[in-house]
């Protein structure tokens, strides 16, 4: 699989769509940065948000299990998944159950996560995604480049010209409301189409039992009221302890990701209508191991807002799809590698450490310093690249005495003067782009030596 | 006072001019100050690739070189938040002495301001200068307010700056992105770290600078290459060359 690097490499080949992507995205960072200002008193909520994640995170089984007793006494049928499969194995079964062939799906990174479309579509369901972004990644057979940007990596032409491919439009086609429209009309005939609807859920409240899913565009309540069958999926971190916690996440949760006060639709669903079938799924996939692991747990506080990515020079730069990954961007880079050391080993890598998504998480992650962390487990569990950890080993024994050090400095300078073309050669990665910083006649020691070492 | 100057190894390799301002601008300031002759580096670039398990020596050097001093500034906000966050005694031993320098270690604007609470600097540059924030001092030492937050901005080396006389500083369309330099990131991402010291050198030269500077010289370093590849004209100084410069007014 190619790393991020190389991933990113081949994306910034084209200048003018990093710069577009940039700036897109930027925009709703300034968008949120706006919404932020106007609540009084926004860093003090996102503390309270912290902290009620934190006790959610410790006592995470004694909601669950408040969760499922309440959501069963509101006659919801509740199964648990310890992993992907099982995750697509309940959701098939429960489609057999009803013999569907049909079925939409709304606001689920989790279902992503356990490429669950890939799986159904094998077993004979038709799955449409009827997020506008998601379901113009799925026309185009893409995955999405961002947890609530889906699209955010096309342009309305390129949009225009999936349409025109699968839906039948005309040629040229850019502009947004009547793509919208479009878009619109075809998703109706699938909802009336279908037999199921799948929900993520962005807050289970363990007091009610109920669930809440925030969307923008109301489809996933279109979907829900119309299908016999609601399946509703959810990591099992996404549980909070009372409703009247909901306030304190619905402010934070649109302003920090999009830069809008709230959704446009935050619905609560708590029991099915007559006639209906209400299924939640409870999913672990690797998130009580994660919880074992004191120095990432706090990431399991994640309401997967986005604003992170936003804020994220590195994303803006490098696009959702160099991250080979389900979630992308700085929050991407810390959950995938704790699940999977192995395969993305390259994304703690993938960040200057400059610590902006840290600051402008609505609910406190260290997302820099578990960055940090995450890097010295890779290299521990001897994963790092050979030539790296070889330079790294020289640059260590070098820099460990003054005696070495002045040793280093030697070489260097002799290198600078005798082997120019080692150093501005475009085998350096450095000099690629950059210059080589000039050598002085002489270091800051061997100034201070002669200036005022002996005579202070 | 006795203070202690580290300066990192790449300045002094590289960048010597850096380390004289610094240690001159403490002089005239009637700092008692001392340069160790045995220090080399803080461990930042191991640690920071992941390789933290390396920087035993480094540490041990390091302590040994500043336990017995009361403060120690240096001219570089991510190596005085590396020292910060992960200076360690060996095996236990010398714990006490990584604590007390990791409590009184300074970036040099933050130890102008907090301890020697500089408010009347006499310098002169008269020129249009952009201040490039550099992400560690910056989020990690809190030497500036960060756009993140929705606190009122200050800006330790700002105030400093200020009081330099001459001097225009100028607003950039992003207050505060990151450069892209960030240590071995410079290598392994090639792409995505020249792209951004691009659009970090187009936000202040399409502001009006002459001159860029920052806290961190490794930013300038990156930013210095990127410039005089792309014949940008714009020139790169460190923060403590020009709060030392010369007030030949007065
Ligand atoms: S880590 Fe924080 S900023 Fe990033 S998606 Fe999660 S909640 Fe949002």
């Amino acid at each position: 699989m190619k790393s991020h690097a190389s991933l990113a490499e081949q994306f910034n080949r084209d200048e003018n769509r990093v710069d577009w992507h940039n700036e897109t995205l930027w925009f709703v960072r300034e968008k949120r940065d706006r919404q932020s200002h106007q609540v009084s008193d926004w860093e003090k909520l996102r503390e309270v948000a912290s902290k009620i994640k934190l006790n959610v995170l410790s006592n995470l089984d004694i909601y669950l299990m408040e969760f499922e007793k309440n959501a069963l006494t509101n006659g919801i049928k509740v199964h648990w998944a310890k992993d992907a499969e099982e995750h697509n194995k309940i959701v098939l079964s429960i489609l057999q159950d009803h013999q569907v062939k049909f079925m939409v799906k709304s606001k689920s990174m989790l279902t992503e996560e356990c490429h669950l479309n890939d799986y159904l579509e094998k077993n004979g369901v038709e799955v449409t995604d009827t997020d506008l972004g998601e379901r113009i990644v799925q026309l185009a057979k893409e995955t999405p480049s961002h947890i609530v940007l889906p699209c955010i990596h096309k342009k309305k032409e390129e949009i225009g010209e999936i349409f025109h491919q699968y839906l039948n439009t005309p040629k040229g086609l850019s502009d947004p409301q009547m793509l919208t429209e479009i878009a619109r009309q075809d998703l109706r005939k699938k909802f009336l189409q279908s037999q199921a609807a799948l929900t993520g859920i962005n807050f289970a409240v363990a007091e009610t039992g109920e669930f809440v899913v925030c969307t923008n565009e109301g489809n996933a309540d279109m979907g829900a009221h119309l299908a016999k069958v609601h399946i509703a999926c959810m990591g099992l971190e996404k549980i909070i302890p009372k409703r009247e916690h909901l306030g304190v996440f619905l402010r934070l949760l649109a302003r920090s990701g999009t830069g809008q006060p709230i959704t446009t639709y935050s619905s609560h669903f708590r029991k099915p209508r007559a006639g209906q079938e209400m299924h939640i799924v409870i999913v672990d996939n690797g998130r009580s191991e994660q919880l074992s692991k004191e120095k990432f747990r706090n990431s399991l506080k994640c309401i997967r807002c986005g604003a992170c990515f936003n804020t994220c020079p590195v994303y803006r730069r490098s696009g959702g799809h160099s991250y080979h990954t389900a979630v992308a961007g700085p929050i991407g880079s810390i959950l995938n590698p704790i699940r999977n050391i192995a395969a993305y080993k390259d994304l703690p890598f993938a960040s200057t450490l400059c610590g902006s998504c840290t600051h402008v998480c609505p609910v406190q992650i260290d997302l820099h310093q578990q960055l940090y962390e995450l890097r010295q487990e890779i290299i521990a569990s001897g994963m790092g690249e050979p030539v790296k950890s070889f330079s790294m080993k020289i640059l260590a024994r070098s820099l460990s005495h003054v005696k070495k050090y002045e040793k280093l400095r030697r070489t260097m300078k002799f290198g600078y003067r005798y082997a120019p073309f080692l150093l501005k050669n475009n085998a350096n990665p450095w000099y690629k782009h950059r210059e080589m910083p000039e050598m002085p006649k002489e270091s800051f020691k061997e100034w201070y030596q002669k200036n005022i070492g002996d005579g202070k | 006072m006795k203070v202690g100057l580290f300066i990192p190894c790449y300045i002094d390799l590289l960048y010597p001019q850096v380390g004289i301002a610094a240690y001159t601008l403490l002089k005239k300031l009637d700092v008692n100050v001392v340069y160790p002759m045995g220090q080399t580096c803080c461990g930042q670039p191991m640690a920071n690739s992941g390789y933290g398990h390396l920087t035993c020596e480094t540490n041990k050097n390091f302590i040994q070189q500043f336990k017995d001093f009361e403060a120690i500034v240096a001219p570089s906000g991510s190596c005085v938040l590396h020292i910060k966050e992960h200076l360690k005694g060996e095996n236990g031993r010398e714990e006490d002495k990584a604590v007390h320098i990791q409590e009184n270690i300074y970036e040099l604007t933050e130890f102008l301001t907090d301890v020697l609470k500089i408010d009347d600097l006499k310098a002169s540059f008269p020129h249009k200068v952009g201040f490039h924030q550099s992400c560690h001092g910056q989020r990690g030492l809190h030497l500036s307010g960060m756009s993140e937050l929705t606190a009122a901005y200050f800006s330790k080396p700002e105030q400093l700056l200020q009081q330099v006389e001459g001097i225009e500083l100028i607003q950039l369309d992003k207050q505060d992105e990151c450069c892209g330099f960030g240590g071995t990131f410079c290598i392994t991402e090639e792409a995505v770290s020249s792209k951004m010291g691009k659009d970090r050198l187009t936000d202040h030269i399409k502001n009006g600078a002459e001159y860029i500077t920052a806290c961190d010289m490794s930013c300038l370093m990156h930013l210095e290459g990127i410039a005089n590849r792309e014949k940008r004209g714009v020139k790169i100084i460190h923060i403590a060359e020009i709060l030392n410069a010369e007030n030949l007014n007065r």
